[in-house]
């Protein structure tokens, strides 16, 4: 593998012992994926931050690392972590486990990392160009960078980004490179899918279907930002799908000349729906996987403006949370008996331990971990009935 | 003897060889306090790796697991050396920030030519195994 002096230098620990850790480890993944260079990238974005995840080994590590004098080159921002660090006493979080998730929030602020604590950095601003290289880790972001935004990333897993971060660098493999970003399957969708619910419905049908590969779809009907992180959502969780095409609404669109054809009708959405259902009745609905944008915290606080004491959690980004407090919107829904909280999110706090066990979602990524991760069980439903009911 | 393979992390290390054909996923797979094999798909189940030239497939798994490998080595019960057919990116990780050193892709199938309880020497800058 090919490296530029200043990468060398790096590498035999000119630069400290961090980025010398960051190196090494970039430098095995370039040799483990078959990487000529590296290539510099405009912006990170770290996984790994709720101590529900990462535990006692990794918050330790990450101590570590951040005492080692481990800081960020380039923007890097964050994914939530395990609780609202304003208030995660309202949230009912037991409070060993809030004091190990300061800690870990605060070393890798110590870092130089942004605290956005989001899942979705393309609701604050954060959006990179087509073509931009950019090494994001959470499966959405990374999802909607590739897809929506055209920019290239790979998958990474927390300490690839966080070398990244430091360093400034990615090996130049898989998703960089434009001959992996070929679609292998044509999906034809057969029915009406416009609506967040059914594209959250959809992700989570053709992941499971395509597992892994690249799926292009035709067909749909109202992709803008907001359906089609439903989509990508579901689809990286059900199928770790990095990267989507959907005709006339994505910026590129690339078909392999010998592509294989699925076709999705309604019966399969539906049956899809079924199976993700496992309870009737919900102790809790909760909203903003990922994170909810301004306009979909406005539409909750519209839906129950008007009927009675709802238990649903809203969950999104800080900046955003601060504009909805702003609006009025925080105020709304916290006086018809709901919360709305920053920094974290149903799937990485830990809900089973704070008692909850049946969840009303109206996201497919939701309906996928919530029953592994948080023990619980799932209805999944449109916003306005889970709402309405 | 010397086996030339592709070094991934670095340092040298020198014990018995533990083999296993199964994938592990240390997460879970393997008891960051004892480093006994806890799995019990695998073929190893019960058995220790503290100390061990960890012989197996490759990682899998969650990423999590990067960090139960340098748990076990904080712990005083990590392998001296791993060798992967083809390593992965969950243990080269794992054994980089725990500077375990690993091997991957010998020219000789590591299952053919190691054995349960053979001393063996790896060397994860030159890449290389003896014994």
């Amino acid at each position: 593998m090919f490296l530029t002096k200043e990468e060398e230098r790096m590498l035999n620990g000119e630069h400290g012992e961090a980025a010398q850790k960051a190196m090494e480890i970039l430098v095995a993944l370039g040799k483990i994926y078959g990487a000529e260079k590296m290539i510099p990238v405009s912006s990170v974005q770290v996984a790994g931050v709720s101590y529900k995840t990462m535990g006692d080994a990794g918050l330790e590590f990450i101590e570590e690392f951040a005492c080692m004098g481990a800081k960020v080159k380039v923007p890097t921002f964050i994914n939530p972590a395990g609780m609202d660090k304003m208030r995660w006493k309202e949230m009912g979080v037991p409070e060993e486990f809030a004091q190990k998730q300061i800690r870990l929030m605060n070393a890798y602020e110590s870092m130089g990392i942004t605290p956005t604590y989001t899942c979705a950095p393309y609701h604050i601003g954060i959006r990179p160009k087509l073509g931009e290289h950019v090494a994001w880790s959470e499966s959405n972001a990374v999802s909607f960078a590739n897809s929506v935004l055209g920019a290239r990333t790979n998958r990474e897993g927390g300490p690839s980004a966080l070398a990244a971060a430091i360093t400034g660098r990615t090996p130049e493999y898989g998703l960089h490179l434009d001959e992996n970003r070929i679609a292998n399957v044509l999906v034809k969708v057969k029915t009406d899918v416009s609506t967040r619910f059914m594209y959250g419905a959809l992700g989570a049908l053709v992941g499971k279907m395509v597992k892994g590969k690249i799926p292009a779809f035709e067909g749909l009907e109202n992709a803008n930002d907001i359906t089609m992180k439903y989509l990508g959502a579901a689809m990286a969780a059900s199928g770790s799908v990095a990267l989507y095409y959907i005709k006339d609404a994505t910026p590129e669109w690339k078909l392999k000349e010998d592509y294989e054809t699925i076709e999705v009708d309604n019966k399969m959405i539906k049956e899809t729906i079924e199976n993700m259902n496992t309870t009737e009745d919900t102790e809790i609905i909760t909203i903003g996987c990922p994170h909810a944008s301004l306009e979909e915290i406005e539409e909750v606080a519209n839906l129950i403006k008007e009927g009675g004491m709802k238990k649903v959690w809203v969950f999104t980004a800080r900046k955003i949370y601060e504009k909805a407090l702003e609006k009025g919107y925080v105020k709304t829904i916290e006086n018809k008996g709901g919360k709305v909280f920053a920094d974290t999110c149903m799937v990485v706090a830990p809900l089973y331990e704070m008692g909850i066990r049946r969840t009303g979602v109206n996201s497919g990524k939701a309906a996928k971990y919530l029953p592994s991760f948080n023990k619980q069980k799932i209805k999944y439903d449109n916003i306005k009935k889970l709402l309405s009911e | 003897m010397i086996i030339k393979g592709r070094a991934i992390s670095k340092g040298v290390g020198k014990g018995e060889v533990l083999i296993t054909k199964d994938s592990i996923s240390f997460l879970g797979g393997v008891d960051p306090k004892t480093g006994i094999i806890i799995d019990k798909e695998n073929e190893a189940f019960g058995k220790s790796i503290a100390g061990k030239v960890l012989v197996f497939p490759r990682g899998k798994g969650s990423t999590v697991g990067s960090y139960v490998i340098l748990q076990l080595k904080k712990n005083g019960v990590a392998p001296v050396g791993m060798i992967n057919i083809e390593c992965e990116t969950i243990v080269a990780v794992g054994a980089i920030i725990a500077e375990i050193p690993i091997v991957d892709k010998l020219e000789k199938n590591p299952f053919d030519i190691l054995k349960n309880g053979m001393n063996i020497k790896i060397n994860g800058n030159k890449g290389i195994v003896e014994y």
